[in-house]
């Protein structure tokens, strides 16, 4: 379980405080938690305290009851978090196996990281090989970015907008890696998103609103008046 | 052998036993096996410098040379020529390297001249290992110069790495390119400590169509200093492409300078070239992963120079 107490994030910009992130208190323990909201409300910044890149600058994290809030991002990730980013990190020369077998944590087999390939939907032959440079396209690298965070199988894992760019690909594949992911690990998944069909499967829904948290509860509370807000409409427009 | 010089020349020339083929071992200065076959003839030079000369008869398919140089010796200086005829259509791959450990204290230096007359047509792949070893205070210099000549429509394909070990190192590379003929070389250098490395090319296209692709990955730690130089000159209907793609750590400082001068309308020439720290984010990203900061260093290093 995941317990954030009082998160403020705040940066120094031209030599004036700007606050990203107000105050922000929420536990994560459900199977699916999915945080909305409008681009810039500070999503990924929350992602990014969660995984120990960005250190808030007030309130605590704690992880299964450790304050975790001093631990860098190694000690994070082996404790059991993971995190697949908005913008995956290209390499020049790893290849994608080679990456798949850094985020097991031990060698693993051709058939192993075909297997993790194929979940995320890429014929695992035609990359396996490949590096995970600027020659793959923005949807292929995401996907490969899932298939890190997959062979990792923590106890928490936070997604940030895993459907953008893979529209060839349909959400009802990306759906069923997160269920089958939770299937197999049994840990938390933070699915930050905009998309109306991910929403829909979440057992908790967070909103946030220029840094804060605007409203929180079950998808059943949430999802109704989320409906037809800007957030839902940007998507919507992107889908169309 | 013993075990020393075994390794020397696994590093250098991936090779656990006598080699299948052709090849040539030369050891502190002397020879230390040779074999020719049908179609490679390997002899002394006649000309009264140390080295060898490497006859491949034309259309020799599937066939190889090895010929490593190992030094043990401190206090040793050598210069050494070797010297290639490839006949026309063959298809051979050559593999050589140098394999320096010293653990005295003096300097020990190996300078290789090697140079290829490709004939028409003729396909050669040329791998070339520089490695150096010693605990001794003695430094390991390695000079080589590459001077290759291609007839039309040959292809030379080099792959040179140094990785460990070599103090000072001063690389020349010159190629003269006829109709057709393409030249491909693949470069990776790591330096650290107080080591220096200077690489430079000089390529000429002199024939319709002929083209050169570039490409010097390095990586210099601590104090250590590379130089890259290319200079390619496109006299001719032809392509060239040369890239130089550096990672700075510590201390250290690499200076690229590449030129380029089109003598004809239709020389197509691009220099590209990137010096700069490992990305931050890609260290993020693989400490998400659980690696700490330095074996993502380390893997990210392992990957630029594989
Ligand atoms: N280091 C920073 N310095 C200044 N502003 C930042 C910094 N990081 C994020 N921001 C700003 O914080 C806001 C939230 O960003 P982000 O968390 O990326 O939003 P979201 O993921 O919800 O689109 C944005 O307005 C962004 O420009
Ligand atoms: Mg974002």
């Amino acid at each position: 379980m995941l317990e954030l107490q009082n998160i403020t994030f705040e940066v120094e910009e031209n030599g004036q405080t700007k606050r990203i992130l107000s105050d922000v208190s929420l536990t994560i323990d459900e199977r699916f938690v999915a945080i909305t909201g409008p681009n810039g409300s500070g999503k990924s910044t929350l992602a990014k305290i969660i995984a120990g890149i960005l250190t808030p600058t007030g309130g605590k994290l704690l992880f299964n009851g450790e304050d975790i809030t001093p631990l860098s991002v190694t000690e994070r990730a082996r404790r059991g978090i993971s995190f697949a980013f908005q913008q995956p990190v290209r390499f020049k020369g790893i290849t994608v196996k080679d990456l798949i077998s850094l985020a097991a944590g031990k060698h693993i087999t051709v058939g192993e990281a075909c297997g993790y390939l194929s979940e995320v939907g890429l014929c695992a032959r035609d990359y396996i090989d490949r590096e995970v440079n600027a020659s793959l396209s923005g949807g292929e690298l995401k996907r490969i970015e899932i298939a890190t965070v997959l062979a990792r199988g923590t106890s928490l894992s936070v997604f940030d907008e895993p459907e953008a760019g893979i529209d060839l690909w349909s959400f009802q594949n990306l759906i069923s890696v997160f269920e089958k992911m939770y299937a197999k690990s049994q840990g938390s998944i933070v699915i930050i998103s905009h998309q109306e069909r991910i929403l829909n499967i979440a057992d908790k829904i967070v909103v946030l609103s220029a840094g804060r948290i605007e409203r929180v509860g079950t998808r059943e509370e949430i999802l109704p008046s989320l409906l037809g807000t800007s957030a839902c409409r940007a998507l919507t427009d992107k889908l169309s | 052998m013993d075990e020393l010089e075994k390794m020397l020349l696994m590093q250098v020339a991936d090779l656990h036993r006598v080699p299948d083929g052709a090849y040539n071992i030369r050891k502190n200065g002397e020879g230390d096996g040779r074999r020719s076959t049908d179609r490679i003839r390997i002899e002394d030079r006649k000309d009264g410098h140390a080295g060898i000369d490497i006859f491949i008869a034309p259309d020799t398919k599937n066939e190889s040379v090895h010929i490593p140089v190992v030094i043990t010796k401190t206090d040793y200086r050598e210069r050494v020529y070797n010297d290639f005829y490839i006949g026309e259509n063959a298809d051979v791959l050559i593999i050589a390297g140098c394999g320096i450990h010293n653990c005295g204290v003096e300097t020990s230096e190996h300078t290789g001249v090697h140079t290829f007359h490709i004939g028409r047509g003729a396909k050669v792949r040329y791998v070339e290992k520089h490695y150096g070893s010693g605990d001794g205070s003695g430094e390991n210099i390695m000079n080589p110069a590459t001077v290759i000549y291609q007839e039309e429509d040959s292809r030379f394909e080099m792959e040179s790495t140094q990785i460990k070990g070599i103090d000072s190192t001063d690389r020349e590379t010159t190629a003269t390119l006829k109709a057709g003929a393409e030249l491909v070389v693949r470069e990776k250098i790591f330096t650290h400590g107080k080591q220096f490395a200077r690489t430079n090319f000089i390529v000429d296209l002199n024939g319709e169509g002929a083209g050169v692709d570039l490409v010097s990955r390095s990586v210099a730690a601590d104090d250590s200093r590379q130089t890259f130089g290319s200079r390619i000159n496109g006299n001719t209907a032809c392509h060239g492409h040369s890239e130089c793609d550096a990672i700075i750590m510590d201390r250290a400082c690499v200076t690229a300078v590449p030129e380029l001068t089109a003598n004809c309308i239709d020389a197509e020439l691009i220099h590209e070239a990137a010096i700069g720290k490992i990305a931050g984010e890609q260290i993020v990203k693989l400490m998400t992963l659980g690696l700490t900061e330095q074996e993502a260093e380390e893997q990210i290093i392992k990957g630029f120079l594989s």
